[in-house]
């Protein structure tokens, strides 16, 4: 158990430089709002690519992207409203706001397929890091059962959008 | 109209409505988690799909050949009479990664 649980912290710790894995055990608070700061972050890239990307299935892919997130974020804040539960900002959701902030910056020197493919790129590395850390950390951690079911069906639908990133992806090559 | 008769005529406008179904099928196929279920489908012209969507995301069944493009809103179900025979290999245009196939009778 022990070696398990060093292992998926040192996993989180390589994919997202140290930004999902604070040690400490999260409140539900905590992950409302990570988890809803990383859909967020999912829809700003998809706006940058819904007006920036040039092939069409990185285009259609950014707009399912939008779509599905939104959909999930708000189900996420009808349930803290029902729940009575306030997000509460911590260093998790902090790092992941920065990390976001920098590659949107980045993405958004690129051009043409230079662009396409690094946006794809790194949807696919995003849904992968969001993924560990929720069936890893997130999941486990959190408290209320209808939080942790809303979690699962997240974790089940960007299982999906890390499938649809990597076929996109491939589809470039 | 005498009451008596206008009853009459409800159960025989009932008797006739009810007869259209009893030779077509409804098949219900559900949409849950990004996964479409049962995987494989088999109909008869003139059989109605409901298409369950329990997501809250919206998902499509839209046919690989063109013959039918249903979009189910979050949390809601479609229905569509199939029309033509044959297999039809169908996904859901925003999440491709969801794929069945229909097998339609004659």
């Amino acid at each position: 158990m022990f070696v398990r649980l060093s292992i998926a912290v040192a996993a989180l710790s390589v994919l997202t430089g140290a930004a999902l894995a604070q040690g400490a055990k999260l409140t539900d608070p905590q992950i409302a709002h990570i988890a809803y700061t990383a859909g967020v972050i999912d829809i700003n890239a998809a706006k940058q690519a819904e007006t920036k990307a040039s092939n069409k299935d990185v285009k259609a892919f950014a707009k399912d992207m939008a779509r599905d997130h939104e959909a999930v974020n708000k189900q996420a804040l009808d349930l803290v409203k029902k729940l009575k539960v306030t997000p509460e900002d911590n260093d998790t959701s902090k790092a992941l706001s920065k990390q976001a902030a920098d590659k949107l910056a980045e993405l958004g020197k690129l051009k043409g397929s230079a662009y396409d493919k690094a946006y794809i790129d790194n949807e696919v590395a995003y849904h992968k890091t969001v993924n560990t850390a929720l069936e890893t950390q997130l999941i486990p951690s959190a408290s209320n059962p209808e939080l942790k079911s809303l979690l699962q069906t997240g974790l089940k639908i960007f299982q999906g959008h890390e499938q649809h990133a990597e076929h996109v992806a491939a589809g470039m090559k | 109209m005498s009451p008596g008769r206008y009853l009459a005529t409800l159960a025989l406008f009932a008797l006739g409505a009810m007869a259209v179904p009893a030779h077509a099928a409804t098949i219900q196929i559900v949409m849950e988690n990004l996964v479409i279920s049962p995987a494989a489908v088999s109909a008869k012209v003139g059989d109605t799909i409901e298409w369950v969507n329990k997501d809250v995301l919206a998902h499509t069944a839209t046919a690989n050949n063109g013959d039918f493009d249903v979009t189910i809103a979050p949390k809601k179900t479609a229905r569509s009479v199939l029309t033509k025979a044959g297999t039809v290999d169908y996904y859901c245009r925003f999440h491709p990664n969801m794929k069945a196939v229909l097998t339609v009778a004659p």
